[in-house]
């Protein structure tokens, strides 16, 4: 057959197919699938697949996304806001007015979903063929394996075929033929889906599997399986620990200027957090007002917002409070504790007593899929590089800057600073306000995985202090590593005895190590020492 | 107007004014009634709503000419989610404002914490959250839903095809009374369902926990070893909007592992992105998107106050089931003070059983002649992408209530109306 002949053959075969499409559908099924008993809508999107045509795929689609109505007398659907009749596929001009969802359960979305997933394996996209691939996990029947057959004779893509394969492989474990569930057992063993294992787990149980051979294979097939999953359970842990420890650096970080360098008991530290995360709030607002477009990037335009936000609040309780009452701890805790519920009130007589809702942006929200069972989410992925840069800000400005080398200078010995033509008021003005702004900072990054409300910072202030003092006061060094140590602790204690008996052990063990270590992980320089 | 009247009218006049200079409890043309709701702290987020929907019932009450002819004045304090707090704040209203009847708390150590206040100075609370029952107070009415009428029917769902043959539970909560004690009776209850203590996993959080990460990962684990694993969600306050950002982000889909929250509704769900939570349940008496006609005029009348009052967010208002459980109860009060001709305690309570209104889920609700419930009916919605529920399951009746939960032990014993104390 020369070229020009197969081409006239797939033409006329195009033909057939599109003429098919518009073919309509049993109106008898369509009823079906609108019919209050799930028995019966299951068996209509049964019937849906059998048809395999792109008008029943439309079908389901919008069933599965509230998209179906119904009325007694008609059944009609929305898609790329048009309206088209259920049935015959006719576009219904003008919409019918009486809207009446026709609603689905988990148990029907599941099997529409699956349902759904079958008609996309075939996709001229590869990403929509992989996420068809990886939405049937765990969720294939015996009944699926010619599709599945099929999809992988025709696969190239490199990231699809994998999936397809482990997929057959699942849906073999049914197999009626011995030697197919044998050969599926075994493929098995090369997964890292939780759900394989607990297709795996079905076949070691007597009452299902009659196979001595195959239900030996699934033993050892699985415990392949749980020595990979034990790896990533504990890389999944480290992530979440990591996670943790880069948000209490961020809540801390700013204190470990303020009281670990200044000697300042901030009790507002908590309340410049609070500034940071309104900041966020109010930017947000001002994006959804005048550039929805943009909605996305709000939170980028609310760094330097939040910075200064808190650096100015940080600023002004230096110049009206703090500045007479260095050198007093206790009165600066009391002035201070004072400052932070006069922050709290204000919140409360500026946004309300209420909680306010602050949007992960859409790049921040779902998780990145490493393996099966370990997913990243994005927003926890995004704070731990945010949290690093910040770090490295902050020991940037102060090893590398003026400002920084005066702060040391002042810190160390303040007469002496003075002597040589450092203005040091001014300098303790710019430093608690750099604490302050990156305070503000990390309020940002907590409104993304917290609850912003007025009361927010008196959750933070008891961590923010632990971690600096653990970490050794006057320490940056420090802090990072009791940071990260306290959040990687407090998780490996929280998977193994749970979160609130988690709490009560690192507290004890924070209790016992600084009675042992009153000076924190790494020696006291600062002017707290003098 | 005659002479004796004017004389009549400046006497009451002075009289008033000078019991309003006086503080006193004499007010000649109103009720006081008292609002005991957390307006800020952990539990603002779903208590405020209970505030609001207060104020308005009392303003449409009094639009409508009011109680016996007097109007309703509102007296609000706000115990700011701080247990102690709640005490003193029941106490104020009662032996300093006077206050007829005292409508407020949402968790239950709140209301164990006022129990003893209304106790000793005769008080009447009206309670509008579904709880976990074992209690039994001749001083309280239960307006919300008792285990049986939530949690109960909620596992049956998920025991059901419908809800999925879950053979695992995962018991998650906030640590206190509320989700301790109804987790305790899932847990009898699924034994006699033949689920062993194996497949269920119970894991408590504090208050304000906000750092669901190892959880979701528990979670996940737990439901790969190859039975159908569902969670029953008891977490209170606002962790849930974290614990829901998170479950959505960790892509553990609702098809996969359902949730089912007993303390999550409409009013919750806001500021959370529910795309991907599509399909986690709540078992509710009342959801907002109940199709009727007082619903419709429910749901208006609270879209317009919040409009009127330009609360937060008033263009997305939205109504859930204790606010439903809040204007029910309000109604109910009335309609006991006209039946009694007296806002008296006591005579108010003998006048409160049997108390029926037709209330926005649908049903006509009555209150048990005896056990100071209300009968409900009971629902259970999955959520849908625009953040509202569809009922995908309930009740054709409303269902009595059994404070004494008979999967406890000891409790077949126990009277089914509270004892004069």
């Amino acid at each position: 057959m020369n070229t020009w002949m197969r081409h006239l053959l797939a033409l006329l075969l195009g033909c057939l197919l599109s003429l098919s499409a518009h073919a309509a559908l049993d109106a008898k099924v369509i009823r079906q699938l609108v019919d209050d008993d799930s028995d019966q809508k299951l068996a209509a999107i049964a019937a849906l697949v059998q048809v395999g045509t792109p008008e029943a795929a439309r079908v389901l689609q919008a069933l599965s996304d509230d998209a179906l109505y119904a009325t007694d007398q008609r059944v009609w659907l929305k898609a790329d806001d048009k309206v088209y009749d259920a049935t015959t596929g006719a576009e219904i001009n003008p919409a019918p007015d009486d809207v009446d969802t026709v609603s689905i359960n988990n148990r029907v979305r599941g099997a529409l979903d699956s349902a759904l997933s079958g008609f996309k394996l075939t996709a001229a996209d590869p990403a929509a063929r992989l996420a068809a691939a990886q939405s049937l996990q765990g969720d294939v029947s015996a009944s699926m394996i010619p599709a599945l057959t099929a999809a992988l004779k025709q696969e190239t893509d490199s990231k699809v075929k994998p999936v397809l394969e482990q997929l057959l492989a699942q849906a073999n474990l049914k197999n009626p033929d011995v030697k197919a569930r044998l050969a599926a057992v075994e493929d098995l063993s090369h997964s890292n889906s939780p759900n394989a294992r607990g297709l795996l787990l079905t076949r070691i149980d007597p009452a299902n599997e009659p196979d001595a051979k195959v239900r030996a294979a699934a033993q050892s097939s699985i415990a392949a399986i749980d020595s990979r999953l034990a790896w990533i359970s504990a890389l999944g842990s480290v992530f979440s620990g990591l996670s943790l420890g880069s948000i209490l650096l961020l809540a801390a970080l700013g204190l470990a200027i303020t009281y670990g360098v200044m000697g300042v008991i901030n009790m507002a530290h908590g309340e410049l957090l609070m500034v940071g995360a309104y900041s966020a709030y109010v930017v947000q607002g001002v994006f959804h007002a005048h550039f929805p477009g943009a909605q996305d990037w709000y939170l980028v335009a609310a760094v330097p917002v939040a910075f200064c936000a808190a650096a100015a609040v940080g600023m002004i309780m230096e110049r009206t409070v703090i500045r007479w009452l260095y050198g007093r701890p206790l009165e600066t805790l009391l002035a201070t504790w004072g400052i932070s519920l006069v922050l709290i009130q204000a919140a409360r007589a500026l946004f309300g007593a209420q909680n306010v809702e602050v949007s992960n942006p859409s790049w921040m929200s779902g998780g990145l899929e490493i393996l099966p069972s370990l997913t990243l989410p994005w927003n926890r992925v995004v704070i731990i590089g945010f949290a690093l840069s910040v770090l490295v800000l902050m020991w940037a400005i102060m090893q590398k800057t003026r400002l920084g080398l005066f702060v040391r200078a002042v810190t160390q010995n303040r007469a002496m600073a003075g002597c040589v033509g450092v203005p040091t008021r001014r300098i303790d003005t710019l430093a608690f306000g750099l604490g302050a702004g990156i305070a503000g900072l990390g309020g940002l990054a907590l409104s993304q995985i917290a609850n912003v409300g007025p009361d927010m910072g008196q959750g933070y202030i008891v961590d923010s202090f632990l971690v600096v003092v653990l970490g050794g006061v006057g320490q940056l060094a420090g802090a990072v590593w009791a940071a990260l140590g306290l959040g990687i602790v407090t998780k490996l204690l929280e998977g193994w005895a749970g979160a609130v008996i988690a709490k009560i052990i690192v507290l004890a063990i924070i209790i016992v190590f600084i009675q042992r270590r009153p000076q924190g992980l790494f020696a006291v320089k600062g002017r707290v020492v003098d | 107007m005659n002479r004796r009247t004017a004389l009549k009218l400046v006497t009451v006049c002075t009289l008033a004014a000078a019991s309003g200079l006086s503080g006193g409890a004499f007010a000649a043309d109103t009720i006081k009634v008292g609002i005991l709701h957390s307006l800020s702290g952990t539990m603002a987020i779903s208590e405020s709503a209970l505030e609001q929907t207060a104020l308005m019932t009392i303003a449409e009450i009094n639009a409508q000419g009011g109680v016996m002819g007097k109007q309703l004045e509102p007296v609000v304090v706000d115990p700011a989610s701080n247990w102690p707090l709640f005490a003193e704040k029941a106490r104020q209203l009662l032996s300093k404002d006077k206050v007829a009847v005292v409508f407020g708390c949402w968790t239950s150590v709140s209301r164990k914490s006022v129990l003893p206040v209304f106790r000793e100075l005769n008080g009447l609370l009206f309670y509008p959250v579904q709880y976990e029952g074992e209690e039994l107070e001749k001083n309280v009415f239960y307006t919300g839903a008792a285990p049986n009428q939530q949690a109960i029917p909620a596992v049956d769902y998920l025991l059901s095809k419908d809800g999925g043959e879950a053979k695992r539970f995962v018991l998650l909560g906030t640590d206190y009374v509320y989700p301790r004690t109804t987790n305790k009776i899932l847990r009898a209850y699924l034994h006699t369902k033949g689920i062993q203590d194996a497949d269920i996993m119970e894991e408590y959080t504090p208050f304000g926990y906000s750092d669901y990460q190892t959880i979701i990962a528990k979670i996940k684990d737990f439901s790969s070893q190859g039975k159908k694993t569902a969670v029953v969600s008891t977490i209170n306050g606002d962790s849930n909007v974290p614990f829901y950002k998170e479950l959505g982000n960790a892509g553990l889909k609702a098809t996969d592992v359902p949730v089912v929250a007993f303390s999550v509704g409409e009013e919750e769900l806001r500021g959370v992105d529910t795309k991907p939570l599509v399909g986690e349940l709540a078992a509710w008496n009342y959801f907002m998107s109940v199709k009727n006609p007082e619903n419709t005029k429910f749901t208006k009348m609270y879209r317009d106050w919040a409009k009127k009052q330009k609360l937060p967010n008033a263009d997305t208002a939205v109504t859930n089931d204790p606010m439903e459980a809040t204007y029910v109860g309000i109604h109910m009060w009335k309609q006991a003070v006209e039946k009694a001709h007296s806002t008296d305690v006591d005579k108010v309570i003998a006048a409160m059983g049997g108390q029926t209104f037709k209330a926005p889920s649908g049903f006509t609700l009555e209150m048990d002649p005896k056990n100071h419930h209300l009968h409900k009916p009971v629902m259970i919605g999955e959520v849908k992408a625009n953040g509202q529920f569809n009922v995908v399951w309930k009740t054709k009746e409303p269902v009595k209530a059994q404070p004494w939960s008979p999967f406890i032990a000891g409790n077949d014993k126990k009277k089914d109306e509270p004892e004069a104390n």
